[in-house]
């Protein structure tokens, strides 16, 4: 279990604002880190991990303290966690194998190859990451994470660096690490179907306060949040042209069940089944 | 042809550079990490060398090595080291004048590798140490060779400093850039032609290389 009571002052975009959080996480959970940029998701993990120190309260893990306001700041070295950033943070100097051994923290060549296994990189192993697709450099930094079996798994908006047919690939792959190892994961994310595929509980922090700590099937903000205003460009009857802001869009096999007209203003909404309709507003 | 004043010359070059690499590495660390009061201070002072005349230098290294002022003369009685007019005394003296050449591209280089690279060796537990030389220090590489061969190359090119605390003994401290002095003053044309040509030749190749490796046209040959 971890208990976290931390708060510290960041500086955002308007101006300065408090991050406090105090929850507790259960073994094994798969917690979401839901909010706006800026609101302070991943100063949260990286006070977790040690890289940042908060201005008050404490984190415990298990039975050891990580952190005491005044009294105990364990060294990013010493807490096990395994961190995956924006950047994927690869090692360029050293091969997709250097990069997992160097992340060990005992010697231990047969979960090289069962790492390297899991992530079908095996047959790559020899490559330097510039050498690597963005999948395959996201994968790399995923276990890379695991090689030194880390209490705590934390993830930083992974897979926002690669497209939409990718993300659900990796979705499903840090699923299938999660059912395999067990770790207690916090993964800081905005996107919907991400929340919805991988988590079990959400924290959607505001204004750097905790708005909604749930189940994720209780976080309302799912239910309706892709929802866009549009207004309509051009229609047939599947397909619909529309302008969001400055762009311009085409949306297809689309259910429309109201009459429409051009310049009209719609809402443009998905549903949880990834059903896209169209709706007059007002 | 008298050849001691080239050799001489790369000699000093090479011990320079070799101290240099040592003596700038934890420099340029400090001065990339560190958010200390002091950064400005010891930045402006190993940058000195750029701007200040040699001469003021050489001068100030004079005094404070000569064995009739104090520093000088506890070196000279407690450790026996005389830096004035001695070859040793050439090379304190360059490593100190070279020391911007081999700073900069050091730590400009350690500044512009991502901190998250940083951070992800220390979450895996490794020391301040082991992540400088074995992830950052690896991944700078043109940074190095660019300091390497600059401070190679300045060092070569000294004249003022040597002159000023080396003197002209030959064999000890007349370097190549004295000695063409030296046969100038004494309408000795073709011996300096001799050793400018060398100086200019060789300067030439090696600042080339540099500037090929940079452009990546060597980084292909390279790991």
């Amino acid at each position: 279990m971890i208990r976290l009571d931390i708060s510290k002052q960041l500086e955002s975009s308007d101006g300065k604002m408090t991050l406090h959080i105090n929850t507790s996480i259960q073994e094994g959970d798969f917690i979401m880190i839901y909010g706006e940029s800026g609101v302070g998701k991943t100063s949260l993990l990286r006070m977790i991990s040690g890289l940042m120190q908060p201005d008050k309260g404490s984190i415990h893990v298990k039975d050891e303290i990580w952190f005491l306001h005044q009294q105990i700041n364990l060294s990013p070295q010493k807490r096990k966690v395994g961190f995956v950033f924006q950047d994927y943070a690869l090692f360029p100097n050293m091969t997709v194998r250097g990069n997992i051994e160097f992340a060990m923290r005992n010697n231990d060549e047969a979960l090289v190859d069962e790492l390297l296994e899991f992530s079908e990189l095996q047959n790559l192993q020899q490559r330097f990451p510039h050498q690597l697709s963005g999948g395959q450099k996201q994968r790399l930094a995923l276990i890379r994470a695991l090689a030194g079996k880390p209490q705590i798994l934390l993830l930083d908006e992974p897979l926002s660096a690669v497209d939409y047919e990718m993300r659900k690939k990796l979705r499903s792959y840090i699923q299938k690490i999660h059912k395999k190892y067990h770790i207690t994961t916090i993964m800081v994310s905005h996107d919907h179907e991400e929340i919805r595929d991988l988590g079990n509980r959400v924290i959607h922090l505001k204004k750097g306060k905790i708005e909604f700590d749930g189940l994720v099937g209780e976080f309302d903000e799912l239910k309706t949040a892709n929802r866009l205003f549009a207004r309509v460009i051009s229609f047939n009857e599947n397909a619909i042209t529309v302008k969001i802001g400055e762009s311009t869009f085409t949306i297809e096999n689309i259910e429309i069940n109201q009459p429409l007209q051009v310049n009209d203003e719609v809402l443009i909404v998905t549903d949880l089944n990834n059903k896209t309709s169209v709706i007059l507003s007002s | 042809m008298n050849w001691t004043p080239l050799f001489l010359t790369f000699k000093l070059a090479l011990i320079t550079t070799i101290l240099l690499v040592f003596v700038s590495i934890p420099i340029a660390w400090w001065l990339s990490e560190t958010k200390s009061r002091l950064r400005p201070i010891i930045e402006t002072l190993v940058s000195m060398p750029l701007v200040l005349p040699p001469t003021v230098l050489g001068f100030y290294f004079l005094l404070a090595f000569s064995p009739g002022n104090a520093f000088g003369a506890w070196l000279n009685d407690w450790l026996g080291i005389k830096l004035v007019f001695s070859f040793f005394g050439l090379v304190v003296a360059s490593i100190l004048y070279s020391l911007p050449f081999m700073v900069h591209p050091i730590q400009s280089g350690l500044a512009n590798i991502s901190t998250s690279i940083k951070e992800a060796s220390y979450v895996m537990g490794k020391s301040k140490f082991t992540t400088l030389m074995q992830v950052m220090l690896p991944n700078i590489k043109p940074a190095m060779i660019t300091g390497i061969v600059l401070s190679f190359a300045h060092t070569v090119g000294e004249f003022g400093v040597v002159l000023m605390i080396g003197g002209n003994i030959p064999g000890v401290t007349k370097v190549a850039s004295i000695a063409i002095y030296d046969e100038v003053e004494s309408m000795n044309y073709a011996s300096a032609n001799f050793y400018s040509l060398v100086l200019f030749v060789l300067t030439f190749s090696i600042l080339l290389i540099v500037y090929s490796f940079n452009a990546g046209y060597v980084k292909k040959f390279w790991r």
